[in-house]
């Protein structure tokens, strides 16, 4: 994504509303997106150019234009021009494909259609054609066209709804209201297009929550803040219609400023290639070198001799310029040590593992028929590295479902399921559940398996009834009815609609509610509450309550909140139910549900009287309001009674513990970084295990100064670091991070993080986070995401994977190594910026162990046979550079270099690195530390680089000298000479192509019928191409460029010849074999061990897998974290978001309850936010 | 990129809310269950074990040993004998014609040589001359030649390639043949000489065609328009290489052997792969099975000395050879044979006592995790 680079230098940004003529001076961005890079036109020019900038096709050009001038050419020009003509073309045409679909998805979005105030009337424009300036009008589920600043909505007080899940990931409602003076104008066209305010605000930057700017209107100044925007991306919900004012547009947008820019990843290996290249090139030029200064001898002391026989065409040619000339030659010559093919080959082969993980049906999501995608095709190899993860979580671990698991309702549990024996019955799928059909009101969706509550309710139990009644009242949700009985709730926790809903299906149905009343529909019969007063929620609190007046006229207080603050505040006498259900409390969160604890209170109607006024008074208090309301709200939620308590399961994605651990076990540290708060986020940890009661100490970071956090961290660091040098005393000579039998959690805060991620900090911080087992950072923004993975990036060099499902996560994907995306769940936002995508975080777990460590594996043996094959084809031409006076004289047949790398050698290793598997992929699974060696980069490496570039150097050697030596006499079986150039080609090329056949024969594990039709296929082929090339025909029709006629009959047809092929072949591979024998029997490698125990089985046959199954062991007490913000019960008991009761479905007819939303049909009763209608 | 987003949101929306359409996209989007996809391909997986390697090594010990000594003694029995006709030494009888050596002189230097054989070589024997330190394989002489020409291309003919420059052109005409190669053709005349012990020297006849391959005879060397016997006619436009004495139509006095097809100059014409180097000069056939094809006693090798090696410091020599089913005598193979036979199964053994003292056979037992 391009940036545009004018907002930097605009300082202050100045808006007219209605004047395009004045806000055009200031050249602002428009609304058009543009992401593609090429057209028609520039495609060639620019791909051409971006091609050559590459160091290999810069280096192959340079060859071509060498081979052009006759004295250096030692080769033909078709040798080069060949390949790369094939590897420009390809690439042109994956570069154009990209294109075009960047192009078409440009198209679409710069095409929507908004409707636009222009002159007074709302016309429908494309997207690309709004300007900053422009009044918009947007109606209910639209998307965000561009910044807006809000005028005015269909809603009393100039209120509407926005969804932010594509901006933040958060999915609850959000409320943005109007400044009065714009909301007055309501949607009267006339006074819209006359409004001429202007804004002054600041520039375009990437800021979400900030914004901060001015209007001034008929001489009046408005401070504008962050809650009259609607950004880019954001929808609109519950909101018939608004107005707004284009702020920023297109690129400016804080949407796209938020994108990151979008950086090219390489791969590790790559990089390693390139080095690799490099340093052949070097060598390359090296050998040129020696054997340049071999060719000056060589002329003075023998070729000025050998005048006779051989002149050059000019006799002013001396020695040195003799010498200077063959160093050309021999770079041209000896460049095939630098494969063309390699870069091509390296892409197909990526390609090929992208597409087998597009074919994988075990990462195929079926609920939601998504398969996995490997979106990026350069990457694959790095997935068998990655050493960090870093995750989001709502979406990614969890799906985002709060469902109502358990309770505790006076010191009884419901919610279990025991069979005849009174053994506790795993719930799945199947587990019959309770029949709610005696309620016409209930949710359908809702499943609970415990029949017993369903019977205590019907035995008409007063504490159940009680408890129900609780959760039908005290909440701040809105209902909405759109036809009888078919109750939406729109909450803004998902916590508190799943509280909701299930006292709904167990008969307590809240229905409506206004301002100063709530509905229920008690068992079947309506009955209204006095809302006399909600005592909102709010962090310090962490507890809400309500105080109704029941249609018998008595007062009560109903509370919920976490445990721990609901229990200092309990009645005495309730001392014994407290710890029954502080028990229960404990079983509840070891199972990793979020608990609840309610409690009631009757009040008397003096006591109440009284303390009515004085919150009458303290609310209108001017000063320390706050303070002053809460010491009323703490005052009169005493003494309560005990009701029981809540368990909400956040549900997790199936999977999740299990993918968890057994990452953990291949050594992959996972940070979870979240937008949530903290406790839901250790909640979280705790449920996927990734916090455990057993973990030494969990470091909680939360200071909001740099000093605190300094402070905080060094603390920890300190505390930590003793440990480290106790258990360094231990064991001192392993690595220290394996050592630390102490595991210690990491929970860091976002503003603290804000202060740890400032350069001082920086190392610090990475330290600590180190050394723990667990990090999880919470209230995180996306750009803090992407620099936490940028300092792990920066200061570990190892790879990182993140990977999450939202907008949020974009910037993050964006940066790590390799980006994840979850597709399928909050829009697509993640998935387009990802380099792989699928629906179920487990997945992952395949996607590295298997994919990725067998990619790795493919790719590191891959590149290691293609060096050794191309040192050993190559290097025959500098052993050979010593006998023919440093000429530059070939050993082979022109032919047969431009055909050996890109037929005789290539589909061999091709289908070694397509579908080699050492260890499969059960065992995979089984053994996770398999994938060891690709984080410490084991399999290929400079020093394995070495060791088979050497092979490549001694087979070279060998290929070149027995022949040379079983040639220096030899001749035909008939006595013709045979100790000919092109008998000797022949001899050498064919122990080659055999040689590299054999090898690449060992170095292939898993012989399909793919690697055999290859194998023997491509020696077939050789032999198939050289008599064909050496046939009387082909050299009748070109007898200069097959001069080789007739050489492989009158050489093969000798024993001698097959004699010498024999031998080469023995020498070069024997070798070897018993090197790599040794090896693997003294010292095996985790691999080689499998391998054999794989081996082994399968000559058993299949046996029963064993699953790993995670225990979760958490026993924490999951403190309550209400998911919404404070604020809302003073929405309610204002009336300000109660729609006055006139317009209402009529303008939606075709209204659709899950329209807009993914099919999650149970999450979208938290996410939407509807009117209520009566 | 990111914005396109949007509309693919709106359209999952519309995806999930039609169960039709959500039936069919599954089965469309579900990847096929065919073990190619599936990575699922059955595959023989070889695992490189002391059952496997160990016998390797001792079957190729044990085949490569025999081989070994049976090249070995086939080698032996071949009968050689070389002459180093060079002349470099004072003592040498062709000294003087390699010292007074010049192009241009007309008169031929002559030199004998006498040997004597001590054994009597059976069956055919073939004649090689033999060159050493002469960079046949040099870039630029290897390429200064052209195949058209010497396949009888009349267009070739009259305007060679640019390979052979300098030996191009001479005097505006086209050089037939071109070509560094062709100008450096070797052209002393040996002939041989049995001496009775009497005295009487018998020359041993000499046959000098079938001595180039079949292939380079009949497909790749053919003279201009061969449908024109007058070869005169054909080459007249045509200058003789600057080294030759006599033009390429006036090699041999056989039409079948003369011109292009010359034997001698395709045996020349096929460059040798190293410096040193022997090429077949002539065939001397067996008579009868009585008598040795040249037997035991005294020999004068006639040299017509045309070819200069001095300044090079390159060598001459005479080789005369019997032939086996491997060819001609080449100890190299057989020793090399015997060598690698040998130390694969010496490393068989080592390998065999490795891996009962120290290989681990079961050790798969101890996986981690």
């Amino acid at each position: 994504t391009k940036l545009n680079f004018s907002s930097a230098l605009e300082e202050e940004r100045h808006v007219r509303a209605n004047d395009r003529d004045y806000n055009e001076r200031f050249s602002y961005a428009d609304n058009r997106i543009k992401t593609a890079k090429y057209n028609v036109f520039t495609f060639l020019p620019i791909n051409l150019f971006e091609q050559f900038q590459r160091f290999a096709n810069a280096y192959f050009l340079v060859l071509l234009i060498l081979q052009l001038i006759p004295e250096i050419s030692s080769l033909s020009w078709f040798t080069t021009i060949v390949p790369l003509v094939l590897v420009l073309a390809i690439t042109a045409v994956k570069d154009a494909t990209d294109d075009y679909f960047r192009h078409k998805s440009d198209q679409q979005v710069n095409t929507r259609q908004s409707q636009v105030l222009i002159k007074g009337k709302l016309q429908n424009e494309k997207w690309m054609n709004v300007r900053v300036g422009d009044i918009i009008k947007l109606e209910n589920n639209q998307f965000v066209a561009a910044d807006l600043l809000l005028l005015s909505s269909s809603e009393p007080y100039g209120l509407c709804y926005i969804e932010t899940a594509e901006l933040d990931g958060e999915t609850n409602l959000k409320v943005r209201q109007a400044l009065t003076v714009t909301s007055d104008l309501g949607d009267d066209v006339a006074k819209l297009a006359d409004f001429s305010g202007e804004v002054i605000c600041e520039p375009p930057n990437n800021k979400l929550d900030k914004f901060t700017g001015t209007l001034c209107w008929k001489d009046n100044k408005y401070s504008l803040d962050n809650e009259k925007m609607l950004l880019r991306g954001c929808v609109l919900r519950n909101t018939e219609w608004c107005f707004g004012l284009v702020i920023f547009a297109g690129l400016q947008t804080k949407l796209m400023q938020n994108c990151g820019r979008t950086k090219f990843k390489r791969t590790s290996i790559d990089k390693l290639m390139n080095t690799l290249v490099l340093w052949i090139f070097g060598f390359l030029i090296c050998m040129g070198i020696i054997l340049a200064i071999g060719n000056t001898i060589w002329e003075q002391k023998v070729g000025s001799d050998f005048w006779e026989y051989l002149q050059w065409k000019e006799l002013t040619i001396n020695a040195v310029f003799s010498g200077f000339l063959t160093f050309w030659s021999y770079i041209i010559i000896l460049n095939t040590v630098v494969p063309i093919s390699l870069y091509v080959s390296v892409e197909v082969l990526r390609l090929g593992h992208s597409y087998f993980i597009n074919w994988d049906r075990r990462m195929y999501y079926s609920r939601k028929a998504t398969p996995a995608e490997a979106r990026t095709t350069t990457l694959n190899e790095e997935l068998g590295q990655v050493e960090f993860i870093f995750s989001d979580k709502t979406g990614t671990l969890t799906q985002n479902i709060m469902v109502f698991n358990k309770c505790s309702i006076n010191g009884k549990t419901y919610g279990d399921v025991y069979d005849e024996f009174g053994h506790k019955v795993d719930i799945t799928e199947k587990t019959p559940c309770v029949d709610f059909s005696f309620n016409p009101l209930m949710d359908r969706k809702f499943r609970f398996h415990d029949s017993s509550l369903v019977e205590a309710i019907k035995l008409e139990e007063p504490l159940v009834q009680e408890f129900f009644r609780l959760l039908a009242l005290c909440h701040t949700i809105m209902p909405e009815e759109r036809n009888e009985g078919e109750l939406v709730y729109q909450a803004q926790s998902p916590d508190e609609g799943a509280l909701v809903t299930a006292a709904r299906n167990f008969g307590f149905v809240f229905r409506s509610r206004t301002p100063e009343t709530i509905t229920l529909y008690e068992m079947g019969q309506a009955v209204t509450y006095q809302l006399l007063a909600i005592l909102d929620f709010n962090n310090v609190r962490k507890r809400m309550s309500v105080i109704v007046r029941n249609p018998k006229g008595q007062l009560k207080l109903y509370s919920k909140g976490a445990d721990t603050i609901l229990f200092d505040r309990l009645d005495p006498s309730n001392e014994e139910l407290m710890f029954t259900t502080s028990e229960h409390l404990n079983e509840f969160a070891g199972e990793g549900l979020r608990t609840l604890a309610l409690a009631y209170k009757d009040l008397d109607e003096d006591v109440f009287d009284e303390w009515m006024k004085k919150l009458l008074f303290a609310s209108t208090a001017l000063d320390n309001r706050e303070e002053k309301l809460g010491a009323l709200y703490e005052e009169i939620e005493q003494g309560m009674l005990l009701l029981g308590a809540t368990a909400i399961e956040d549900k997790l994605q199936e999977g999740v513990p299990e993918t968890i651990a057994c990452l953990t076990l291949a050594n992959i540290k996972i940070w979870v970084l979240t937008g949530d708060k903290l406790e839901t986020a250790m909640n979280i940890g705790y449920s996927c295990n990734m916090l455990r009661d057993d973990m030494n100490t969990v470091f909680i970071i939360s200071g909001h100064t740099m000093l605190e956090v300094q402070q905080e961290l060094s603390k920890d660091k300190f505390s930590s670091g003793l440990d480290m040098e106790k258990t360094e005393l231990y064991s001192s000579d392993s690595v220290f991070e394996e050592t630390i039998i102490a595991e210690y959690a990491l929970i860091i805060n976002g503003h603290s993080l804000a202060h740890a991620l400032e350069a001082d900090l920086e190392q610090i911080l990475v330290d600590v986070a180190c050394l723990c087992k667990t990090v999880i950072c919470c209230r995180v923004t996306p750009l803090q995401k992407a620099l936490v993975v940028e300092l792990i990036k920066r200061h570990k060099r190892a790879v990182t994977l993140a990977i999450g499902d939202g907008a949020n996560d974009v910037s993050m994907i964006k940066t790590a190594h390799i980006g994840v995306g979850i597709s399928g769940q909050e829009g697509m936002q993640a998935v387009l910026a990802s380099d792989y995508s699928f629906a179920q975080f487990r997945y992952l777990q395949r996607l590295l162990l298997v994919h990725g460590r067998w990619s790795y594996h493919r790719m590191c043996n891959f590149l290691c046979y293609f060096f050794y094959k191309n040192f050993a084809f190559t290097l025959v031409h500098f052993w050979y550079g010593f006998l023919c006076g440093f000429s530059a004289q070939t050993v082979y047949d022109q032919w047969f270099i431009t055909l050996f790398n890109i037929v005789y050698t290539s589909l061999p290793v091709l289908a070694m690195g397509l579908f080699d598997q050492d260890v499969n992929e059960q065992y995979s699974l089984r053994f996770p530390n398999l994938y060891r060696p690709g984080q410490l980069n084991q399999l290929f490496n400079k020093r394995k680089f070495f060791t088979c570039t050497l092979q490549g150097v001694c087979t070279s050697f060998i290929l070149f000298f027995i022949p040379y030596g079983a040639f220096m006499t030899a001749v035909r079986d008939d006595g013709a000479h045979i100790s000919d150039q092109q008998t000797f080609a022949v001899t050498i090329a064919t122990s080659l192509v055999i040689v590299v056949s054999v090898q690449i024969g060992l170095d292939t594990n898993y012989w399909t019928a793919v690697n055999h039709f290859f194998i023997w296929g491509s020696l077939a082929v050789y032999f198939a191409i050289l008599f064909a090339m050496h046939s009387d025909g082909i050299f009748t029709i070109f007898p200069n460029q097959f001069p080789f006629i007739g050489t492989a009959r009158n050489s093969l047809n000798q024993k001698i010849v097959w004699l010498v092929i024999l031998l080469t072949t023995v020498v070069c591979i024997m070798p070897m074999v018993a090197v790599r024998f040794i090896k693997a029997d003294l010292y095996p490698t985790q691999t080689d061990k499998v391998r054999l125990l794989q081996q082994a089985t399968r000559k058993q046959g299949p046996q029963e897998q064993n699953l790993r199954r995670v225990r979760r062991t958490s026993s924490r007490r999951s403190a309550y974290a209400f998911a919404h913000q404070q604020g809302y019960g003073e929405l309610i008991t204002s009336g300000k978001n109660m729609k006055v009761p006139t317009s209402s479905t009529s303008t939606y007819p075709l209204y659709s309850p899950t329209r807009g939303l993914t099919g999650t049909s149970s999450a979208s009763i938290c996410k939407c936010f509807r009117h209520q209608k009566h | 990129m990111m914005a396109s987003s949007y509309s693919a949101k709106e359209e999952d929306g519309h995806h999930s809310g039609s169960a039709g359409l959500g039936g069919t996209a599954i089965r469309t989007r579900k990847p096929d269950n065919t073990a190619f996809k599936q990575q699922r391909l059955p595959a023989w997986q070889p695992i490189l074990t002391a059952g496997t390697v160990l016998p390797a090594f001792f079957i190729i010990g044990l085949i490569f040993i025999p081989i070994g000594i049976g090249l070995f003694v086939t080698s032996n029995n071949i009968k050689e004998f070389e002459i180093d006709y060079t002349g470099t030494d004072m003592s040498s009888p062709c000294f003087n014609c390699s010292q007074s050596f010049s192009w241009n002189s007309t008169t031929p230097c002559r030199c004998v040589l006498f040997f004597s054989l001590d054994q009597p070589f059976e069956s055919n024997v073939f004649m090689y001359y033999g060159l050493s330190n002469f960079y046949q394989n040099h870039r630029r002489y290897v390429k200064s030649r052209d195949d058209s020409q010497l396949n009888g291309d009349e267009r070739s003919l009259k305007e060679p390639s640019k390979e052979c420059e300098p030996y191009r052109t001479n005097e505006n005409k086209p050089i037939a043949p071109c070509g560094a190669i062709a100008n450096s053709m070797f052209n002393d005349t040996l002939d041989l000489f049995y001496i009775d012990p009497n005295g009487t020297q018998t020359q041993i006849p000499f046959i000098k065609k079938g001595i180039a391959w079949w292939t380079d005879k009949h497909v790749k060397f053919r003279n201009p328009s061969s449908s024109n016997p007058n070869l005169t006619a054909v080459f007249i436009d045509t200058a003789k290489p600057v080294n030759w004495r006599k033009p390429v139509y006036e090699l041999d006095t056989d039409p079948e052997n003369n011109g292009f097809i010359n034997e001698d100059f395709i045996v020349w014409m096929r460059t040798a792969a190293l410096p040193t180097f022997r090429k077949l000069y002539r065939i001397i056939q067996k008579k009868n099975n009585m008598t040795p094809t040249l037997p035991r006693g005294n020999y004068s090798l006639e040299v017509t000395y045309n070819y200069p090696v001095r300044s090079f410091e390159g060598r001459k020599r005479m080789i005369l050879s019997t032939i086996s089913w491997m060819g001609g005598k080449n100890p190299f193979l057989g020793i090399a044979y015997i060598t690698v036979g040998s130390i694969c199964f010496f490393l068989g053994v080592v390998l065999l006592f490795i891996h009962h003292k120290y290989g681990n056979r079961n050790n798969s037992s101890d996986i981690p995790n």
